[in-house]
Order: C-alpha cells, then sequence, then structure tokens
C-alpha cells in the first residue's frame, strides 16, 4: 500500500515538472519576439539594421519621444482607443438583452437565429471592404470613429451574445423569478439584480471585444483616411526615404500592448470563470 | 439540462437591437456584395446583368483552386498544432495566486498585438541577418531564409500564428477547466483513476463547450488569414503563402474586378459556413456519452 502511494507520488512529481518544462519553454517562445521588438525599440535605426546584438548596446528612449510628441503617432493611438471604447460599449450594450433572450426563452427560430449570428463572424472582412466604404460614404460617416465602431459590430456583437450567454445560464433561472415576485420591474431586476450577477462575464466580453476591435486593421483601414485613423494604419506608413524606420515602428508596437495588457489585468480573475458554461 | 425553459415570442424584442445593428452592418453589405456578383460593372453606373457567368469563371479558376488547397492546408495545421497545444498549456497554467495572473497576461500578450504589427515583428525576428530566430536558426547552421524559400516561409507563416493564437485556446481551455468541481478530482482520487483517464472521462468532456468554440474560432480565423502573411511575406516567395483572403483582395482591389471578387467572396462565405457548420455538428456530439454529468447538474 505505502509502494502504491510511493509510485503515485513520483508520478505527480514527475506530471509537475513536465508541466513546468512545458509552460516556461512556451512562455519563453511567447516572450522572444516581444522581447525582440522591446530590444529594436530602444536602439537607433543604424545600430538595428547594422549589426545584430543579443542585447542592446545602449539604451535609448528617442523612438518613444517621438511617439509621444509627434501628433502623427499620438493622435493614432487616441483614434484606436476611441473607436475601440465606442465599439466595446455598444457591443457589450447590444448584447445584454439578446443574450437574456437565448439564456432564458425558448421563441421560434431561437436555435436558427444563434447560428445565424455566429455565421456574421465567418465573412472574411476582405469580403466587406467595398460594400461597407460605399455604404458608410453614402452615410457620411467615412473617416469618423462611429464608422469603425459600426463596421467591427459583425465580427464583435456574435461573440459577445456567445459569451454573455455562457455567463447568464450559470445563473439560476430562480433568482429571476423570485425577483419578479417581489415586485421588481424587467429594467429594475435586469440593472440591480442581475448585472452585478454576470459582472465577471461582462468584464470577459469587454476584455475580447476591445481586444478584437484593437488588432483588426483591414475594415479600421478602409474606414478612415485622417480624422480617425488607427494606430495600426499609422505604423504602416513608416517608410522613408532613408529605409524603414524600424525603432519608431518597434517603440509603437510596444505601446499597442499597453492598453490590453491593463485591461487583462483587471478581468484576470474572471477570464477564468465564464466560458466553460453556455450552450453548444 | 434542467427544466425546459418557458416559451416566450416576446424574447424577439430582446434581440431586435443585435438584429438591427447587425443587419446594419452585415446583411446590408452582404446584399451589397451579392448585387455584384451577378453583374458586369463597366463603370460607376453602367452595368450589365451576367447571372451564373462570374460563378462559373471563379469555380474553374486554377489559381483559386491552389488558394484554396494551401488554405484548407494550413488550417488544418493550424488546429492540429493549436488545439493540443493550448490544451496542454491550459492543464500546465497555475491556478492560484500571483503567478497565475502573471502568466495569464504574459500569454495573453501575443492576442493584443494588432495584426499587421505580429507580421512587422516577426518579419524582422525571423530575418538570418538581424532578428533572433534567423541569427539563432543561422548560427546553429539550419539552411533558413522565409524570403526566398517556400517552404520556409510557410513553416514561419504557420509558427507565426501558432504564437500569435495559441494563447487563445490555452485560455479558454484554462477557464473551461476551472469550472470544474473539485467533487469531481476528489471522486477520481479514491477510485485511483490515473492522470490520462481523469483527462479522458472528467476533463476533456467538461471543456467540450470551451473547445467547440476554441476550434470554431481558430478554423474561421485562421481561414481568413490575411493581414499577417500579407507583411510577413506578401504571399510569396511565388504563391506559397498566398491564402484565399489575400487572393480575393489582390482581385478585388488589384485588378479591380469587382463581379468574379463578389462571386468569390460569396463562394468563400460558403466553404466556411459549410466547414464551421460540420465541424459544430461533430464536435458536439464527440465524446457526449462519456459525459459524467452536465455542467448545469454539478452547479445546482
Amino acid at each position: 500500500m505505502s509502494q502504491r502511494g510511493g509510485i503515485s507520488h513520483d508520478a505527480s512529481r514527475y506530471a509537475e515538472i513536465s508541466r513546468r518544462v512545458l509552460l516556461g519553454a512556451y512562455l519563453l517562445f511567447t516572450l522572444a519576439p516581444i522581447y525582440w521588438m522591446l530590444h529594436m525599440s530602444l536602439r537607433s535605426n543604424e545600430a538595428i539594421t547594422g549589426s545584430f546584438a543579443w542585447v542592446p548596446e545602449s539604451v535609448s528612449f528617442a523612438n518613444y519621444l517621438t511617439i509621444f510628441t509627434d501628433a502623427a503617432w499620438y493622435s493614432g493611438y487616441l483614434n484606436s482607443l476611441t473607436y475601440v471604447l465606442l465599439n466595446t460599449l455598444l457591443s457589450v450594450s447590444l448584447a445584454l438583452p439578446a443574450a437574456y433572450a437565448f439564456s432564458r426563452f425558448s421563441f421560434i427560430g431561437d436555435k436558427h437565429l444563434f447560428f445565424w449570428l455566429l455565421t456574421n463572424r465567418m465573412t472574411p472582412p476582405a469580403v466587406f471592404l467595398l460594400p461597407f466604404f460605399q455604404l458608410y460614404t453614402a452615410l457620411g460617416l467615412m473617416d469618423t470613429h462611429l464608422a469603425v465602431a459600426l463596421a467591427h459590430l459583425v465580427f464583435n456583437v456574435p461573440l459577445a451574445v456567445w459569451i454573455l450567454e455562457g455567463f447568464m445560464s450559470g445563473v439560476p433561472r430562480e433568482i429571476d423569478e423570485t425577483a419578479y415576485l417581489d415586485g421588481y420591474s424587467f429594467p429594475r431586476f435586469f440593472v440591480r439584480i442581475f448585472l452585478p450577477l454576470i459582472k465577471a462575464g461582462v468584464g470577459v466580453t469587454a476584455f475580447f471585444c476591445f481586444m478584437f476591435s484593437w488588432v483588426e486593421l483591414l475594415l479600421a483601414r478602409t474606414l478612415t483616411s485622417v480624422d480617425a485613423k488607427p494606430i495600426a494604419a499609422t505604423m504602416t506608413r513608416t517608410v522613408s526615404a532613408a529605409g524603414m524606420d524600424w525603432g519608431t515602428l518597434a517603440a509603437a508596437g510596444v505601446l499597442t500592448l499597453v492598453p490590453g495588457a491593463i485591461v487583462i489585468y483587471f478581468v484576470r480573475h474572471y477570464i477564468a470563470k465564464g466560458f466553460a458554461l453556455g450552450r453548444v | 439540462m434542467s427544466a425546459p425553459k418557458p416559451i416566450s415570442q416576446r424574447a424577439w424584442w430582446l434581440v431586435l437591437p443585435v438584429l438591427v445593428s447587425v443587419a446594419f452592418s452585415a446583411v446590408i453589405p452582404l446584399m451589397t456584395v451579392v448585387n455584384y456578383s451577378v453583374q458586369d460593372i463597366l463603370g460607376p453606373s453602367q452595368s450589365v446583368f451576367v447571372g451564373w457567368e462570374w460563378y462559373k469563371e471563379v469555380l474553374r479558376d486554377a489559381e483559386l483552386h491552389g488558394a484554396l488547397y494551401r488554405q484548407i492546408g494550413f488550417s488544418a495545421a493550424v488546429l492540429a498544432i493549436q488545439v493540443p497545444l493550448g490544451v496542454a498549456l491550459g492543464l500546465s497554467m497555475p491556478t492560484q495566486g500571483w503567478r497565475a495572473s502573471l502568466v495569464l497576461v504574459l500569454l495573453a500578450l501575443p492576442l493584443l498585438i494588432p495584426w499587421n504589427v505580429v507580421g512587422t515583428i516577426w518579419q524582422i525576428f525571423a530575418r538570418d541577418d538581424i532578428g533572433l530566430l534567423g541569427y539563432v536558426l543561422t548560427q546553429l547552421g539550419v539552411d533558413y531564409n522565409y524570403a526566398q524559400d517556400p517552404t520556409d516561409a510557410w513553416v514561419t507563416v504557420l509558427i507565426m500564428d501558432v504564437w500569435h493564437w495559441t494563447p487563445l485556446v490555452a485560455l479558454l481551455a484554462y477557464a473551461g477547466l476551472q469550472s470544474i468541481a473539485p467533487a469531481y478530482y476528489q471522486a477520481a482520487r479514491i477510485d485511483g483513476a490515473s492522470r490520462w483517464s481523469i483527462f479522458r472521462h472528467i476533463e476533456l468532456p467538461k471543456i467540450r463547450g470551451v473547445l467547440l468554440i476554441a476550434v470554431l474560432l481558430r478554423f474561421m480565423d485562421s481561414f481568413m488569414i490575411y493581414t499577417e502573411p500579407f507583411v510577413l511575406t506578401g504571399g510569396g516567395p511565388g504563391t506559397a503563402t498566398t491564402f484565399l483572403s489575400q487572393y480575393l483582395t489582390q482581385k478585388a482591389v488589384g485588378q479591380f474586378d469587382l463581379g468574379p471578387a463578389a462571386a468569390f467572396s460569396l463562394v468563400y462565405f460558403l466553404i466556411i459556413l459549410l466547414l464551421c457548420f460540420v465541424l459544430y455538428n461533430f464536435i458536439k456530439d464527440v465524446g457526449t456519452r462519456d459525459a459524467v454529468g452536465d455542467v448545469a447538474g454539478s452547479r445546482a
């Protein structure tokens, strides 16, 4: 008996070690390209293209200074943040009632509708480029933050409904019924009782909407030219007479990580909880 | 699951905002594409109805077939690597304390980088003279040049995608594993179940739902990949990394063949839809008879 315990103890130690090795190796793989970007952002263009170096010869923040002082650069960040936040707000608030309907009621066509919503996420953005361009030109929305925020609804609303529905199905239906018996109206119940119960889900949904809107370029670039030009589009135009401006590009890349990292830090406790519930 | 949901047609009112917004941002553009796909557009106000002509042309297009096979191969490789790797990572992540938060944030970093920047980072990271990866490989004696060798280019795009998206699968798998009630593990320990059988009979059935999300998301997004290979390799060398989206964009923007591009778009969309439908129904039923109980039951 004790021998058997010993074997399983060794086995679990072995499993623990192999887990750590896998995780450690994978984190190295994840961080290597990011390290390289950080590394480049601290060097001058001559140094980057001149020779290979494991660590920067000298650390310079000149590339970051360029971004913070040049309006062409920092306005890109502000534009991106504006439409991403607008899109996140719209996606979550549109998806909340729909997710509630899917999680609480049966209605004619509900399953088909759910799948149809998901199909909108399957349309290649390249398909929409021209129609979007024409539609938003006709509406006079071109080059506005609202245009990009609306266009990104195509892939974010279905995802938001999907995730929120999962979280909502984790809340027992008795809670709704008790609240109605206590005389709560639907809007008051939804805001006062239900929303606090699924705030983790709202956080996780907001993170995913933020992320997918933040990293998308094709639509955002097509629908903007000057006033709402996203940072990612600014970054595609760093080729000058002297060649690629790698240093500034890398610094801008490092800075694109910051907003998302902040958002994920806030939802880190909840991200684990939600998805597991849910339909599918 | 538990008691059936009450039937209420008034629920449609709650779904209405989503319907209107998605109709605006998806159905109207899609109808425009359908409209183009049956017309020969000669000028801004001149067009001729051509019926199925463009569809026939697209379906016979040999270059399109090439791009489609490359695309299917790429997406299959993406799923075959990212799903098992993501699940293994999800199982390996620490579950509590500051280390769990740190690993979660570090792991998610690649997901937060704009897609063109992902391409740019790898473009220099993989260069053999000044990039970490290319330099190390060359020093190790590997003959590696992603800009000239088609195989190297294809593998580099694949590794880049693994780097970029495996964290998503890992996050989802981790989320699924976190929701398993400790009682299941205790029962398994009493039964003396092996690590493999715990995974096979408890963990895998429990994370089927999130894995379905992960597989579908990874399938559709890898099938629509555009920005990253466009920046990294420009679709080359030759056509080695020209996937469907890139071929489509070349046609629509580069050659301005609106009609055929629209027909191609719809065929493309239908292929994704069909494959998603097959995957959805396949995974939905896989392993259901092994499920010990459903999530709702364990939470009640």
